[in-house]
């Protein structure tokens, strides 16, 4: 335990310190939410009605970004190597490195969700599911990316792998993300949705920590 | 504590070529081994193997009375060509990762750095130092940590002539401590070391 927070620790330092991570994603979002209405046009019914839409999508597509090198850096510097030979199991690894990449940018992310939203026009009773939503996604996103980018190391187009690695991966949280907030606004049950997406959640964040680990190991050797 | 290191008939291949095979050695508390060979012969293949990085196609390495497991974990340090720094962090921040992730202390960082000569550069970042620094950093936690099994991939290659006489010295510490020293190397090492050579 002591080991998982030495990393952790490292893990948000080296997300803060570049100077990318959380902005950089927070940036996107943004840009993604303000183009929208000038390219989907300005009628505020219109843009209502897909708001809780846009704002999940936006929330998906951002955690893509800085997902690439994951783990790519520390295969490259030789540090995975230390990181194998440490006293945590290259499970707990993967697990650190995930949680560090959920908490500099999927949380901040989920957090920022709200305001997006409410400049859509969205209804503000969808809001504390659009939280909610945006923080268990959030952390399936890291996972299944950080599945993504440890299947993809060593390859030559890394970033392209792990889009077409993750995004199928992304799409039932998607789903069931959107229908849960969809049906919500629409005053339908909501809950069943929402249940969905906490099980896929749970069990990436159980099941992808395994693969992450056997991908590394078979990257090293 | 690590007291042996038993390789027997060891085969590594890297895709379609094979480096070794048949490679038989012990290694015991107190001694240094120094592995030499052509380029590509299979040197840093090897200590890869002893760490459990790479899987060998045939053969086995074992501990003696320690699981491979816990003696990688825990008894064994490695130092390659990729020392693993990130260049945008400092130097101290990096030393203290590294010997906090290896089991070592804050204060025994603070005096592995002053044995490895590093104390005017922790605050620098890690892409301002030489080569040479570098290399010194990365070392330093072979101090800052104590595990009985070192391997080292030409370890001294980048230093200057003070501080591989200075290296030296830690090397033989360790040995006189009933530590284990494999390194991979192409010029002699400044301590006394049975030479075996790999892919020969």
């Amino acid at each position: 335990m002591k080991a998982f927070l030495i990393l952790l620790r490292r893990e948000l330092a080296l997300a803060w310190g570049k100077g990318g991570g959380p902005l950089l994603a927070l940036a996107f979002y943004a840009g993604v939410v303000t183009l929208l209405p000038m390219a989907a046009g300005r009628a505020p019914e219109k843009l209502a009605a897909v708001a809780p839409g846009i704002a999940w999508l936006a929330l998906a597509l951002a955690a893509l970004l800085s997902l690439e090198r994951l783990f790519e850096r520390d295969f490259e510097d030789g540090a995975l190597d230390l990181l194998a030979l440490g006293p945590a199991s290259l499970e707990a690894v993967a697990v650190a490195k995930c949680l560090a990449q959920w908490l500099t940018s999927g949380a901040p992310l989920a957090l920022a969700a709200p305001i997006a939203a409410l400049a859509l026009g969205a209804d503000p009773k969808i809001i504390p599911l659009l939280v909610l939503c945006g923080l268990a996604g959030g952390l399936a996103f890291a996972f299944l990316g950080g599945l993504g980018a440890s299947l993809a190391l060593g390859s030559r187009r890394g970033g392209l792998l792990v889009a077409v690695i993750v995004l199928p991966l992304y799409v039932p949280p998607v789903i069931f993300g959107a229908g849960a907030l969809d049906a919500l606004a629409g005053g339908l049950p909501w809950t069943a949705g929402l249940y969905l997406m906490l099980a896929y959640c749970a069990a990436a964040v159980a099941l992808s920590p395994l693969a992450m680990a056997a991908a590394c190991r078979n990257a090293l050797d | 504590m690590l007291r042996t290191v038993l390789i027997k008939d060891l085969a590594v291949s890297r895709g379609e070529r094979r480096l070794f095979s048949g490679l038989n050695l012990e290694l015991a508390a107190g001694e240094a081994i120094a592995l030499t060979g052509r380029n590509g012969a299979g040197k840093t293949s090897l200590l890869r193997a002893v760490a459990g990085l790479l899987r060998p196609e045939a053969g086995e390495i074992t501990f003696e009375d320690v699981e491979a497991d816990t003696a990688r974990a825990e008894h064994l340090h490695m130092v390659g060509h990729h020392d693993g720094l990130k260049s945008t962090r400092t130097a101290w921040e990096e030393l203290r990762f590294q010997t906090l992730w290896t089991g070592g202390t804050e204060a025994s960082a603070r005096v592995a750095a002053q044995r490895m000569d590093l104390n005017r550069l922790l605050d620098l970042e890690v892409r301002r130092l030489s080569a040479g620094q570098r290399r010194r950093l990365a070392l330093a936690r072979l101090v800052a940590s104590p595990r009985s099994l070192w391997l080292l991939d030409e370890p001294m290659a980048p230093l200057d002539a003070g501080h591989r006489a200075a290296f030296g010295q830690l090397m033989a510490e360790h040995l006189n401590g009933g530590g284990m020293i494999l390194a991979a190397v192409h010029d002699p090492l400044p301590v006394s070391a049975r030479i075996v050579e790999v892919g020969a």
